[in-house]
């Protein structure tokens, strides 16, 4: 079998007693492209935030399964280390803590104790990552995230994708706040993970960032729900026509849903 | 209420004690007028810390001599600790107990006329700039009844004096209180003149977990016109050790003091570090950290005081209190009538790791002059729960997530110390306290 499976099914999640996910189901297996699109406020950075395992959310029905294993028994540190690994949208800033102290504390969190990596292999490996994301090489010894700018905040991001080589990653809204160029050399980091045993899910606002990176598949969330699913031409549909006509097709109320977190 | 606490060692003592260190007369007649000062003073009040029942009367005021350390390699571990094995330290100080086991300073320094000894050898060879600066500009004997005390009492402690050199290497010294009973009462003079700068860097560690003693230190630092002086200091006193630190500079014109201090005592704590700047221009930026656990109480107040016109103060503390620890973080700005165009600014922080243990960030701000600029920050807060979600979603553990959020709320402070080992050893340091 190529790489993992992320199974999802019938996910229902609440934040301060307001139910956001209302029955998510999706499967991403390894070698797959998939995005999630659709309008603000309808949870879809929620999917991803309690997927990792958020503090903030409560799941109160359904299951994610990792290869087999129950991803939601897990505490967050083991989510990462089976396998898991969400690109924030909102990535906490971590004063007195080097942006390379913690990349290096992050993979050696991967391995066993004895087998942590060499400082010149690790130096190595993030140089090689820096200049592929057209990241000045000086970030590695500033704070992680603190005083970065939202452009920064986003490499540094798929800088820590790209060295902890996840099975299946989830990038929450990596394309907001970039600019064209920047949004370029963040796909092309992420296009080349792309295997047979890398599994990515895509959450984004704009079918922008899917002119770079071709998704497999695309579905797109309205009320808490996958409604539609579909091939990348979904995608180009909602472009050019927006959310009304699924909205029409399948007799939705237009409403304006529960707050993003 | 102040207890009436016999003084341990009468006017007989001390005449004695100053005989047998050869000290000129004035020295001990200053002694002499404190004690009998002690005599009558209160004993201070550090802001909602009631210390009248902490131990400030049972020590041994003179201990066994420490033996003389040949090499550094005879030193215990610990100690080694203090010490960058890979650059060697040339210009060090090893106090043992009351007496110099190690003294070195190099041959570059002693030909540009650098003053770097113990405070005894001081007296006696450099007798007018110690009696030029002993507890006159800074700290006076008569503040209450502990500096008194350390006045009559002083029986260690270090001298610098530098003129006209930019010293590139620091200056270190290791105050370790090898006897479990003795008393620390130091005296520490540093004096950049005009136009020169140093960088000091000072341990004190004992290990005495179950006997008592005091601490009672009074540190002088004296940044003439236009001199700069960088200050570190990593206090590691054990459970069974009361302190009283204070420490207080005094700023000229042009002058800057950085102070970079971990205060990480076991035992109750008072720390006092004021800076005062007393002409245009003059500069200080007072960095602290402190790690309160157990059942320790301390008393942490950062001051800088501003009379010269244009001058500048930035004060930043950070606290991590864990177990049923309890720490009092007084900052104060102070910006006196004349001190125009001056700025002072503080920050205290205070991280709680526990719900038994209390800490308070008192920002104060004394304000007596117009066109000046002030602020403050305060925050008393636990750790961030989305910060431990964040690193422990790259596979970091909550144990190891927690420890790498403390470090870097430390770091501030531990990254400014000036010696590579002495940054290391606060860490470990820090490590130890907080696991």
């Amino acid at each position: 079998m190529a790489g993992s499976t992320l199974e999802i099914k019938n996910l229902h999640v609440e934040i301060e007693g307001n139910e956001i996910l209302k029955g998510v189901d999706l499967t991403i297996n390894g070698g797959e492209f998939h995005a999630v699109m659709g309008p603000n406020g309808t949870g879809k950075s929620t999917l991803a935030s309690a997927i990792m395992g958020h503090p903030s959310f409560e799941i109160t029905e359904g299951s994610v399964h990792l290869d087999g294993q129950d991803v939601l028994e897990m505490e967050v540190d083991e989510r990462a280390r089976a396998g898991l690994f969400l690109a924030m949208q909102y990535p906490s800033e971590i004063s007195g803590v080097t942006t390379s102290d913690f990349l290096r504390s992050s993979i050696n969190a991967r391995r066993e104790e004895g087998d942590e990596i060499s400082l010149m292999k690790f130096i190595k490996e993030m140089d090689g990552v820096l200049d592929e994301l057209e990241i000045d090489k000086n970030m590695a010894q500033r704070y992680l995230n603190e005083g970065f700018s939202g452009g920064e905040k986003k490499r540094n991001e798929i800088l820590q994708l790209m060295l902890l080589k996840p099975e299946i990653a989830i990038l929450d809204e990596i394309d907001s706040g970039l600019d064209i160029d920047a949004l370029k050399v963040v796909a092309k980091g992420i296009n080349k993970m792309r295997d047979e045993q890398f599994g990515c899910l895509i959450i984004t606002h704009y079918q922008r960032l899917l002119n770079y990176i071709t998704p497999d598949k695309v579905h797109v969330m309205m009320q808490g729900r996958v409604v539609k699913s579909g091939g990348p031409e979904l995608a180009q549909r909602l472009e050019s026509e927006g959310y009304d006509w699924i909205k029409q097709e399948l007799g939705l109320e237009d409403e304006n849903v529960e707050q993003e977190v | 209420m102040t207890v009436e606490t016999k003084l341990p060692y009468d006017q007989d003592y001390i005449n004695q004690f100053s005989q047998d260190n050869n000290e000129p007369d004035w020295m001990r007649d200053l002694r002499l007028q404190a004690l009998e000062q002690a005599d009558s003073l209160e004993m201070p009040q550090p802001d909602k810390t009631n210390i009248t029942k902490w131990n400030f009367s049972n020590f041994k005021h003179d201990a066994a001599k420490g033996e003389k350390i040949a090499s550094l390699d005879q030193l215990p571990e610990d100690i080694q600790d203090f010490l960058d094995q890979e650059n060697k330290q040339e210009n060090l100080l090893i106090q043992r107990n009351h007496t110099v086991a190690y003294a070195s300073l190099s041959k570059d320094l002693e030909e540009k006329g650098v003053i770097f000894t113990d405070i005894f050898t001081a007296i006696s060879e450099h007798e007018d700039l110690v009696k030029r600066y002993y507890m006159k500009d800074a700290v006076s004997v008569d503040e209450h009844r502990l500096t008194a005390l350390h006045a009559a009492l002083m029986n260690g402690g270090a001298f610098v004096y530098v003129q006209n050199v930019q010293l590139e290497e620091p200056l270190q010294v290791i105050f370790w209180q090898e006897d479990p009973e003795a008393a620390m009462f130091n005296h520490v003079l540093v004096v950049a003149d005009d136009n020169s700068s140093l960088t000091y860097v000072e341990n004190y560690f004992s290990q005495n977990h179950e006997q008592e003693t005091v601490a009672n230190i009074v540190t002088e630092v004296i940044a003439n016109n236009n001199a700069q002086i960088s200050f570190g200091g990593v206090d590691n006193f054990a459970e069974g050790t009361t302190t009283y630190i204070n420490r207080r500079g005094v700023a000229y014109r042009d002058a800057r003091i950085e102070w970079a201090l971990g205060q990480m005592n076991d035992g109750n704590t008072v720390s006092e570090n004021v800076t005062h700047l007393i002409d245009e221009n003059a500069v200080s930026n007072a960095k602290t950290v402190s790690v309160g656990r157990g059942k320790q109480s301390q008393n942490f107040t950062s001051q800088i005081t501003h009379f010269g016109k244009f001058t500048e103060g930035h004060i930043l503390q950070h606290g991590v209190m864990r177990d049923k620890a309890r720490s009092i973080f007084n900052g104060i700005g102070k910006i006196e009538h004349g001190g125009s165009g001056s700025n002072a600014e503080q920050e205290s922080r205070v991280l709680m790791l526990s719900k038994d243990a209390r800490g308070d960030a008192n920002p104060i701000l004394l304000i007596d002059e117009d066109d000046v600029e002030a602020g403050h920050a305060a925050s008393v807060g636990r750790v961030d729960p989305l910060q431990l979600y964040y690193l422990m979603s790259r596979g970091i553990t909550q144990q190891e997530a927690e420890r790498l959020v403390i470090h870097g709320f430390l770091e501030p402070v531990v990254g400014q110390l000036p010696i590579e080992s002495v940054k290391a050893q606060l860490r470990q340091v820090i490590e130890r306290k907080v696991y």
